[in-house]
Parts: C-alpha cells; sequence; structure tokens
C-alpha cells in the first residue's frame, strides 16, 4: 500500500502535526519505505491467531481489579504549575466557542 | 584504587565498614562528571548539590544503623524517569521546562533503598532511536574508540545512551534505563557494560514517559552482572500505580550470579545467523556456547521461526502506541507551546507538535496514526498483535526444550555519528536481536564478552523464561567469569584527558 500526498496531509492532520507543503513529498517518501518494509507480514499465516494486545507473557495472571475509589485529588496547584498558560484554576487556551 | 573505580557490590562493602563515606563516593562522581561530562554529554540535568546533600543524609542514616540496601550509591537516571521537582525532559524540546510533581515508582523504590541521584541522563527523544541522535539535547559520545581511527565520534547506541555512557566513562556507579526494543542492551554492548531488560511487569512503569507501553520496562545498566542483579532488585516490585506490574515477589536476584550453569540447557536458535553478520560477532557467540559447555551447560540448536518479522510487527505496534501516548503533548498542560497571533486550538496544538518534536518521533507518530486509521487497523495493527503472539509462541515452545537462548547483543559495535542516518531502517536493524524479547515480554541481558578488531566492545545476550531473571543472571555471570572483560574505554574517570 503506498500513501499518496492527500493521505500523508490527511494522517498529519489526524496527528494534529501540521505538515508545510514543502515538507509533503519527503514525508511521503519516508512513510512509503517504512510501509513497504512492514508489508511483508501479509505473508505470514496468522488464520486463527489470537491477537496479543498486551506485554504480558502468556500464562502470567491477567490485570487485576482494584477497589473503585478515589486515590488522588486536591491538587491543582501541582497540576497546573507546568502549565504554559493558567487563568486562575484553570489551564489557558485560545478562545474556542464565539 | 579511585572511587569511581569500585563496583556497586565493592562500593556498599567499603561504605559499610566505613573506608568510605557516601559523601566522598558522591564528590568523586560529581567531579568525574564536571572533567569529563562536557565531552560525553551523557546528562541532560545534572543535580550535584542534590546529590551531595541525599549522600550527607545517606551517611547520617548509616551512622544511625538504618541503612538501606543501595545505601550511598550515586547512580545516573534516564531522563525517561520522571523525578519530582527536577526537570525531566524525554530529550524532547516539547517536554522542555516540565517539572514533574511526582516521583516514578522505579526512582521512588531507589530512593527508598539509600541511592543518590547525580542527575537525569540523555536519551533518544522519547527513547525513539537507538543512537541517541535523536536527542533534543545533543548526541552523546561513546567513552571507546577504534584503534585505527581514534578521532571518529562513536554513538554510545539508544535510547538510553546517557545512561550507558555514564556508567562506562566510570561518571556513575549504576543507571537506570529503559528498553522497549533494545534500548537497555544495545547501549550496553556498544558501551561495553551490563544491562537487563526485565520481564514485562516486573518493575512498575509508573512516571516513566510512555513510549509503547506493552513494550516498556525499566532496567538497571551497571559495569558487572551481579551489579545489575542489586540495582534490579531495588527497582522491581509490584505497584498498585501500575495495572501491568506484577503481583509477585522479588528474588534475591544477586544471588543467582553465582549459582552453577551446570546442567542448564542453553537454546542457539537458528533464525539469529543473518547474512551480513560480521564474522568477529559469530566467533563471540560461538565462544559464549564454548564456555557455557565448559562449565556444564548443554548446548541445544532451536528454532524460532517467525524472528524475521519481529522487527517490522514492532515497527507496527510500537509506533501505534506512541501515536496515543503522545497524544497528551498538547502545548496546554505542560511543557511547550507554540501559537501565533490569532491561532485557533487546533492550530495551537499543530504548531506546538510540529515545532516540539523531532523528525523521528514525528515519523512515528504518523506510521502509527496511518496504522490506526480507519480502514488500516486490521491490515496493519491486528496482524502485528498476531504475529507477535506467533512470536511469543516461538518462544514458549522453545522453553521445553531449554531453559535460557544465548544470540549476540547487537548485529555490529558501536558505529560512528553519520553511519546508517541516510536510511531509517537500516537504524531500526540494530535492534534485531533484542526486538524479540519486547514483544514476548522476556527477560534480555547484555553481557560483555570481547572486543571487535577494531578495540570496540562486544556483547552477548542471554533470554530467559518469564520471571526467570534468576537463570538470566546466572548465565550472564558465568559468561562474564568466562570472558574476563577487562577492557577499559579510552575515556574515563581518572584518565587525563
Amino acid at each position: 500500500m503506498s500513501l499518496d500526498t492527500a493521505t500523508v496531509r490527511r494522517v498529519a492532520a489526524l496527528a494534529r502535526i501540521r505538515l508545510p507543503e514543502e515538507e509533503v513529498a519527503r514525508v511521503q517518501a519516508e512513510l512509503n519505505g517504512i510501509l513497504g518494509w512492514i508489508e511483508q507480514l501479509q505473508a505470514v499465516d496468522t488464520e486463527g491467531v489470537e491477537p496479543m494486545a498486551g506485554g504480558t507473557p502468556e500464562g502470567i495472571a491477567a490485570m487485576p481489579m482494584r477497589e473503585d475509589l478515589v486515590t488522588d485529588g486536591g491538587i491543582a496547584e501541582k497540576i497546573l504549575a507546568n502549565a504554559p498558560d493558567r487563568e486562575g484554576a484553570y489551564f489557558g487556551v485560545p478562545k474556542v466557542v464565539e | 584504587m579511585h572511587p569511581t573505580e569500585f563496583t556497586i557490590a565493592g562500593a556498599a562493602a567499603a561504605l559499610a565498614e566505613g573506608a568510605i563515606s557516601a559523601e566522598e563516593l558522591t564528590r568523586a562522581h560529581v567531579e568525574a562528571i564536571e572533567a569529563l561530562d562536557g565531552r560525553i554529554n551523557a546528562f541532560i540535568t545534572r543535580t550535584p548539590e542534590q546529590a551531595l546533600e541525599a549522600a550527607r543524609a545517606s551517611d547520617a542514616r548509616r551512622r544511625r544503623g538504618e541503612a538501606g540496601p543501595l545505601e550511598g550509591i550515586p547512580l545516573a537516571i534516564k531522563d525517561l524517569f520522571c523525578t519530582e521537582g527536577v526537570q525531566t525532559t524525554a530529550g524532547s524540546r516539547i517536554l522542555g521546562g516540565f517539572i514533574p510533581p511526582y516521583e516514578s515508582t522505579v526512582t521512588a523504590n531507589l530512593r527508598r533503598d539509600g541511592a543518590v541521584f547525580l542527575g537525569k541522563a540523555n536519551l533518544d527523544e522519547f527513547a525513539m532511536g537507538s543512537s541517541n541522535l535523536t536527542s533534543a539535547y545533543g548526541g552523546v559520545l561513546n567513552p571507546w574508540s577504534r584503534r585505527n581511527d581514534p578521532e571518529a565520534r562513536l554513538v554510545p547506541g539508544g535510547s538510553s545512551g546517557g545512561s550507558a555512557a555514564a556508567v562506562a566513562a566510570r561518571m556513575a556507579l549504576g543507571a537506570t534505563g529503559t528498553d522497549t526494543g533494545g534500548s537497555i542492551r544495545q547501549p550496553a554492548a556498544f558501551c561495553g557494560i551490563a544491562g537487563i531488560k526485565p520481564t514485562y511487569g516486573r518493575c512498575s512503569r509508573y512516571g516513566i514517559v510512555a513510549f509503547a507501553s506493552s513494550l516498556d520496562q525499566a532496567g538497571p545498566f551497571a559495569r558487572t552482572v551481579e551489579d545489575c542483579a542489586i540495582l534490579l532488585r531495588s527497582m522491581a516490585g509490584h505497584d498498585p500505580k501500575d495495572s501491568t506490574s506484577a503481583d509477585r515477589p522479588v528474588p534475591d536476584f544477586a544471588a543467582a550470579c553465582g549459582r552453577s550453569v551446570k546442567g542448564l540447557r542453553i537454546g542457539v536458535p537458528k533464525e539469529y545467523r543473518l547474512d551480513g553478520t560480521p564474522p568477529e560477532i559469530e566467533r563471540l557467540w560461538r565462544q559464549g556456547l564454548e564456555w557455557l559447555r565448559e562449565a556444564g551447560a548443554e548446548i541445544v540448536d532451536i528454532s524460532l521461526p517467525h524472528t524475521k518479522y519481529a522487527l517490522p510487527t514492532y515497527y507496527i505496534v510500537a509506533p501505534a502506541e506512541a501515536s496515543s501516548n503522545l497524544a497528551r503533548y498538547d502545548g496546554v498542560r505542560f511543557g511547550l507551546r507554540v501559537a501565533e497571533k490569532g491561532s485557533d486550538l487546533r492550530d495551537l496544538y499543530e504548531r506546538t507538535r510540529a515545532a516540539g518534536f523531532g523528525a523521528e518521533v514525528r515519523r512515528r507518530i504518523m506510521i502509527g496514526t496511518y496504522v490506526l486509521s480507519a480502514g488500516y487497523y486490521d491490515a496493519y495493527y491486528l496482524k502485528a498483535q498476531k504475529v507477535r503472539a506467533l512470536i511469543a509462541r516461538d518462544f514458549r515452545e522453545a522453553w521445553a526444550k531449554v531453559d535460557a537462548i544465548l544470540t549476540p547483543a547487537t548485529p555490529s559495535a558501536a558505529f560512528a555519528e553519520g553511519e546508517n542516518t541516510d536510511d531509517p531502517i537500516k537504524m531500526y536493524l540494530n535492534d534485531v536481536f533484542t526486538v524479540t524479547a519486547n514483544l514476548a515480554g522476556l527477560p534480555g541481558l547484555a553481557v560483555p564478552a570481547g572486543l571487535d578488531p577494531q578495540g570496540l566492545p562486544l556483547g552477548l545476550q542471554v533470554i530467559g523464561r518469564p520471571f526467570d531473571e534468576e537463570t538470566v543472571f546466572a548465565v550472564g555471570a558465568a559468561i562474564e567469569r568466562a570472558a574476563g572483560f577487562k577492557a577499559l574505554p579510552a575515556i574515563r574517570a581518572g584518565v587525563p584527558g
């Protein structure tokens, strides 16, 4: 599968990464190189194979459930301390509603 | 002996008998960093004042009879672990200025046991790379150099390149790393030291900047296998804050280093014999098997038939998870924000992420976004998860025949800056021997075992059953004893530069 320039622009938009027009061709070539290489997986017979979704080795107990309790909170100042822009106890962003 | 020459086990003994204080030991390392790190660039953030203060507190604890297992041991911390109050960058511009309000569980465990932190070690951006050259804070110089070309600037490997270089150059007694596809084992091999990626779930991932959550594991670097075992025991353990962390006891890994390998069955996977592998790597592998045979192990040929699909599988799974994990860097809550006058929110996201992420990270996010996108998910991501299951099954079947597997750690010795950079896939091939253990969730240890014709270190890798790091340490220590690896890097503390 080879990506055309429209798909490259769409993927960049989905990823929320600004892609200047003059970089589209280079990025397209790089992505197609990698996608061409991973294409070889299509040759593997995976009929009836259950996908491995996590990193836990097989035969090891599944993820545990915990009590549904509040374990955190009341640390707004700590959380806001790294904000590039804040207004009061909120993160500041450009106006989104006219 | 210069204090920077200690092993961790040796330093612990010297501290216990009062031959040296934690403050003296830390000061020696702070001075080594001052003397060498201008050239090596192993640290993004140095914390000499905090380190000396922590060392004095450590000496006070020892006087009160409260010494922990790592009391007074100075370490470097990969700058992917959040450290409360100390800038954590992940090697990226996008986290510039980020000061975590909390501590990762692994570093909290090390502090609990008395360790002293010298600073935050350089790394490939978001741990994506095999050379440390994708760091926004500059490359790291490998302290080793080629005999016939001593001026060539060699890379330390990656992504944990700063950690490995710091330990090799005697700027720290040990270091933390993380390993998603080989990011501990490959730099350990390139820098002539030991490093282990434990079983997935052995160490908590809480507070480690996430790259690919089903593959990431923390592990230690040190100059001996036993030192790695000592560090891992402190780093590991169940953590309710990471639902994938394993609720099982942490064994005394250091004790396992003294176990005999007599009667162990060591697997040799035929698929790891690759065309184009340099003859010195083949030779070292055969030598490693011979050492284990002489120590009483039985060598068994095995097959891991899906090995050749491991790298392409990884380059779907890891970018897919990365594209999701890195969605959080949006210029709103922490780190960099780039906006023009009149930018709307979307423009703010797009400009921030274009400016904040380097080329390799942008590339992987886009690959991941594509393979997860509507219409392609089944063909790429689901397919890769199925092939991953087959790779894990290959290992499971091998464990019926063998107790551990021996392979080379890397397909070459350290390369120079500028080599392997023309094509991303060429760089990816560095992880050909290590990535399978991440996909299958298995422990893998790199141990220095010899030199190439240029005098550069080469490593062997021991892979073990899930949660059987003890056998891995036993085999690794047997190789270490047989190899008697004594070579030293050209740049190291105590040597006039």
